[in-house]
């Protein structure tokens, strides 16, 4: 299987302080992924390299079919690509309504003059309409997002990461401030995406990974110290020295 | 999929155009050249420059309220409008002077002679006789107003390109604008630059060619002509910040850095609008100040710029009718003020004179605005229309970023 996403051997340095260490990690293009660690494990950092929000100090970070370096984009490039992030903190437009951020978050031409001259069609409203039936704001498509309560907004921003379909999902912390039922629904949804585009996840809440039953990559000082099942990768004594010692 | 034209998806710009032509037509009865005198030339004077205040007013809301730069430097390219359209004024006012002279001479001038006399009475007053290179379309009308939009919208595009690409936000930006219009008079109050230094140009109110019609003809005339930039320069305003364009554009003042991860290539929309506004800006004052008389640097120091964002800011950015009222309302009460006609207040031991006092007014007035009715005057507006900002429901109840809040646990 080819990689859809390939990371080698990146290396990343804040004021003396190594946040990633010789990294390597790759996704092949239908997959789901989960990347946990400890809090300073580096997985922000990882996220902020492959979005292109920092630059490695050394490595490699190559995408898709024709092999793309992604170190020479900015983020929008970047996002461009395909490659989609949703944020620890629901981050959608509070100002605007439901369909004025859906709309933004469309698939369309992204440059200025391309947005000067795009107008709302037959087909734009009917996906919006249907994004916001499948994230469950159909009642609420004209109102504005900072109106929304904290679980309405996470899932509006899934719905923008819908919207845009990327090939390739990061998505971190999805499980912080959801209650039960809203996990699983998001459970039920990743699991759902990553049948058609490959999905990492980052997360360090134990149960909602075991939850997704996928390959997790275990970070911890800014490397890969473990890989493999979620049941493999806790029997290694190095990660539960590292989970547990601290 | 049918859609509602344009303006009926946003009545405001019917209602602002409507009692903007009332406005015009009211002023233009009152006029002593189409109706009845009751208004005096000066008068309209400075109701024509006050809607070309309106219309820097409306491009400061662009750039600030809707793209949140708050640009300390807007006033340069009103200047700079202006001086691009002060050249040719004062070069083809001068050179039908000078040929009307030379016309005299027994011998008939070469064309040479003619602008030989035409730089020595322009550049005579800063001791120079060369005609400096900026002059050098100075003969032309069309290419001088080409100048009047390409040099502002130059200098735009090469500064934001420099500034915005280099992702310099907020007040470092703010310091930027300013320390560019800054820089821009201190070179104008240069002799060598040949702007004719701290003299700047003179005599703008005199339109060559039209001196058989007169000032009280003239100045409705520009009235007109302020009136019809506003209403374009709004309309093009409305357009710009409504549906997606807008959308994004709001969202980039709001949270840069997610409509970065959405794929936008955020520095080309702000290209975009800095650089439609500085043109809007550079229109507007290019039709000041014939209606002013004189352009001198002093009008491009950053305090002119600090005024406009106090327009917008009492006015209410973030909505294009706010900036309009704003201008309007606070820079002909600052002419009231500073006239010398209003009242003085006598208090028990001290007489609070106007003059001196207006500033202090404004000053405080700005400062009240911005901290207890942040949208304006336009927010009485929102108010009247029941628009209201979004409104969290209540406090979290835990600790951690996602707990419950009031509202969602009641449900």
């Amino acid at each position: 299987m080819s990689a859809l996403l390939e990371v080698s051997g990146i290396s990343k340095t804040f004021d003396g302080f190594k946040a990633i260490n010789n990294l390597s990690f790759s996704i092949g293009a239908v997959e789901l992924r989960a990347v946990i660690g400890p809090n300073g494990a580096g997985k922000t950092t990882f996220m902020d390299i492959v979005t292109g929000k920092t630059r490695p100090d050394e490595g490699e970070v190559l995408w898709g079919e024709g092999s793309k370096s992604l170190l020479r984009m900015n983020e929008a490039q970047i996002a461009r690509e395909g490659i989609g992030r949703k944020f620890q903190r629901p981050t959608v437009f509070e100002d605007q309504t439901v369909a004025e951020n859906l709309t933004m978050a469309l698939k369309a031409e992204r440059g200025p003059l391309a947005v000067l001259r795009w107008r709302p069609d037959r087909d734009s409203a009917s996906r919006v309409a249907e994004l916001a039936a499948e994230v469950g704001l159909s009642d609420h498509v004209a109102r504005k997002a900072g109106e929304l309560s904290h679980g309405q907004k996470q899932w509006l921003e899934i719905g923008m990461l819908l919207a845009s379909a990327p090939r390739l999902l990061l998505v971190d912390e999805p499980a912080a401030g959801m209650t039960l039922a809203e996990r699983e629904q998001t459970t039920t949804l990743l699991c759902r995406l990553a049948e058609t585009r490959a999905v990492v996840v980052v997360e360090h809440d134990m149960d909602f990974v075991r939850r997704l039953n996928c390959r997790v990559t275990v970070l911890h000082q800014g490397s890969v110290l473990a890989e493999g099942s979620l049941d493999h990768v806790t029997r290694n004594p190095d990660v539960i020295e590292v989970y547990l010692g601290r | 999929m049918t859609r509602t034209p344009f303006v009926l998806r946003h009545p405001s710009i019917l209602v602002v155009l409507a009692v903007l032509a009332v406005f015009t037509a009211a002023v233009t009865a009152g006029s002593a050249a189409y109706g009845s005198g009751a208004i005096p030339v000066s008068m309209i004077k400075l109701l024509g420059k006050t809607l070309c205040l309106a219309l820097a007013a409306v491009a400061m809301d662009l750039v600030w309220g809707y793209l949140g730069i708050l640009s300390l430097g807007q006033m340069a390219f009103f200047g700079l409008g202006g001086y691009m359209i002060g050249q040719w004024l004062m070069y083809a006012r001068t050179e039908t002077i000078v040929a009307a002279q030379l016309a005299q001479q027994p011998i008939p001038a070469t064309a040479q002679e003619l602008q030989d006399a035409v730089t020595n009475q322009i550049f005579g007053v800063v001791g120079s006789s060369d005609l400096p290179l900026v002059w050098s379309f100075a003969h032309s009308l069309t290419l001088q107003l080409i100048l009047v939009l390409a040099v502002p919208g130059l200098l735009a595009l090469v500064f934001g390109w420099l500034a915005f690409r280099s992702r310099v936000n907020g007040v470092y930006l703010s310091i930027l604008t300013q320390a560019m219009t800054l820089a821009l008079a201190l070179w104008l109050f240069q002799n060598d630059s040949g702007f004719r230094g701290n003299n700047g140009l003179s005599g703008l109110q005199n339109i060559p060619g039209l001196d058989y019609v007169g000032q009280a003809t003239l100045s409705v005339w520009f009235l007109w002509a302020s009136a019809l930039a506003l209403a374009l320069g709004y309309a093009l305003a409305a357009w710009l910040v409504s549906g997606k364009f807008g959308s994004v554009v709001r969202a980039i003042r709001d949270d840069e850095t997610r409509v970065r991860f959405l794929g936008y290539p955020v520095e080309g929309f702000k290209l975009v609008v800095f650089t439609v506004a500085a043109m809007m800006t550079a229109v507007a004052g290019a039709l000041y100040y014939p209606q002013a008389g004189i352009i001198n640097p002093a009008e491009l120091m950053p305090i002119a710029s600090i005024y406009l964002a106090v327009w917008v800011a009492i006015g209410g950015r973030g909505r294009l009718y706010g900036a309009v009222i704003g201008a309007v309302i606070v820079s002909l009460l600052s002419s009231w003020f500073t006239g010398g006609r209003a009242p003085s207040i006598h208090l028990p031991g001290y007489v609070v004179n106007w003059v001196d006092w207006w500033q202090v007014a404004l000053g405080l007035t700005f400062v009240l605005v911005t901290l207890f009715a942040p949208k304006g005057i336009a927010g009485l507006f929102d108010r009247l229309s029941g628009i209201l900002p979004p409104r969290r429901h209540g406090r979290d109840l835990g600790p951690g970023q996602g707990a419950l809040q009031e509202k969602e646990a009641k449900a």
